[in-house]
């Protein structure tokens, strides 16, 4: 049901010198250059006002870029027909944006009905769903978004996003509004979840912590402008100076350790 | 002779007025819902005609409603016909809660919401139909429950240009200077503005989507 594991070879997307300005020409991401590669998850690490959100936005068009181009599976996302492009793409925003008043099975149903499944092939598609990100359908099938709670609703929302198995996701700092520990419990799954559905996955936090534990290689953005790509061994030995401020604010509220081990439980 | 006894005798007229009244109520709510929920929804699509649609709602609105019955005498196909000039005016008025509480329902429709309906993939159009006007059904169904019960109020004005309806007692009340013809119009007006309030606001809670 799910795809396979894509090859390695053209990157799936590539952010080619995309820039957006704001109505008054505030410059929010400069020049950003990047490649995501099919099947890898790539962090986009950052302060809020760092463009990072606004750089996940380019790629599913919800924003065009005001300068140089982003393109996905080869095409500029100009040339793509926004519809059929995002719903090749899955969505997971913060607090998930469950649709309130919709039962958990009709928002995780929502894309294939969409694309006009057949109502079985979607019912189906629901549970085996549900029961990926740890929900019992019968329990929780029914309920609305409001009777579940933040962790609930997140695992909805990846639910959601992963309906008509879609070959990307973008997450936007999808955990971020959740306690600490079930954060921890839903990143663990989480990394669990990609490691089976190899999806190529932009995801974006401004923990560095999440960052190194989810990411396959981090592009730490700062001010609208990459500071750097790194994998998370070399992130935390980077000596430029962004990177080096996360660490050693990592570092600061690590026990002794290596920090990939330390703290997480 | 008591109020009852007054009752009793008229009551074939005073059903008949009622029913007079609840036509010109109803066609005009049903005019005012057709024209101010499209209204309403293109305010939140193009937001420079909040001003000029808003305004001219806002203004037929502030026209003392004799008035307006008056001034439309005047016009050609309108002074033509009392009911439908009588039709026309109240949908006027019935307008201005109605667009406003459409906009104001959309546009109080979470943004992350809304946003996470265009990030799956949605079409406008599915945004607006399955998204934003489900969300907003409630507080549209307030706007169409004020205007009801302002429009019963003010379609006892249409008797003045002959258009028929409970008013028909009470001008004749007025000019007879007879309580009995006045209250033979004000009672089943009143409990119709309240009858229209109570059911239009029980539809409100039952269609609004979370308890």
């Amino acid at each position: 049901m799910f795809t396979k594991p894509p090859s390695r070879g053209e990157p799936a997307i590539e952010f080619r010198g995309a820039g957006y300005r704001t109505p008054g020409n505030k410059i929010i991401l400069d020049k950003l250059s990047l490649d995501v590669q099919r099947g890898e998850t790539l962090v986009l690490l950052g302060r809020s006002g760092s463009g990072k959100t606004t750089a996940l936005k380019l790629v599913n068009r919800l924003l065009e870029p005001a300068s140089g181009a982003v393109r996905v599976e080869g095409r500029s996302t100009l040339d793509w027909d926004p519809i059929a492009l995002r719903r090749r793409i899955g969505y997971v925003i913060q607090d998930a944006g469950l649709f309130p008043h919709f039962t958990v099975e009709r928002n995780v149903a929502l894309v294939p009905r969409l694309a006009g499944w057949e109502p079985e092939r979607t019912a189906a598609r629901v549970r085996e769903l549900l029961h990926l990100v740890g929900l019992d359908a019968a329990e929780f099938g029914r309920r609305y978004p409001h009777q579940l709670s933040g962790g609930q609703r997140q695992r909805v929302g990846v639910a959601r996003a992963l309906a008509a198995d879609p070959p990307f996701l973008l997450m936007d700092e999808p955990f971020g509004a959740l306690d600490p520990l079930t954060r921890a419990e839903i990143q663990e799954e989480f990394r669990a979840l990609q490691a089976r559905l190899a999806k190529t996955i932009v995801f974006v936090t401004h923990d560095v912590r999440e960052a190194l534990r989810l990411g396959t290689r981090v592009a730490l953005l700062d001010a609208g402008r990459l500071v750097g790509v790194y994998s998370p061994p070399e992130f935390l030995r980077a000596t430029e100076p962004v990177a080096a401020a996360y660490v050693a604010a990592l570092r600061m509220c690590e026990e002794p350790g290596s920090p990939r081990q330390g703290g997480e439980r | 002779m008591s109020l009852w006894q007054f009752f009793l005798a008229n009551r074939s007229e005073i059903l008949q007025l009622t029913i007079e009244h609840v036509w010109l109520v109803g066609i005009a709510m049903l005019l005012a819902v057709l024209i101010g929920i499209p209204l309403g929804i293109l305010v939140t699509r193009r937001p420079w005609l909040d001003k000029p649609i808003l305004g001219a709602a806002n203004i037929a609105q502030t026209i003392p409603s004799l008035a307006l019955f008056g001034f439309l005498l005047e016009v050609p196909w309108l002074g033509a016909r009392a009911d439908r000039l009588a039709i026309v005016a109240l949908t006027l008025y019935a307008l201005l809660p109605i667009i406003r509480n459409t906009a104001a329902g959309i546009s109080g429709v979470d943004p992350a919401v809304r946003e996470a309906a265009r990030g799956m993939g949605m079409t406008p159009g599915q945004i607006l139909r399955q998204v934003e006007l489900p969300l907003a059904l409630s507080v549209i169904l307030a706007g169409v429950r004020v205007a009801t019960v302002w429009t019963v109020g003010i379609a006892t004005i249409a008797a003045a240009v002959g258009a028929g309806g409970l008013g028909e007692f009470i001008f004749r009340g007025l000019s007879m200077v007879d309580n009995h013809l006045i209250l033979a119009g004000a009672i089943p007006a009143a409990l119709m503005a309240l009858a229209a309030d109570f059911l239009l606001g029980a539809l409100e809670r039952r269609l609004r989507y979370a308890p």
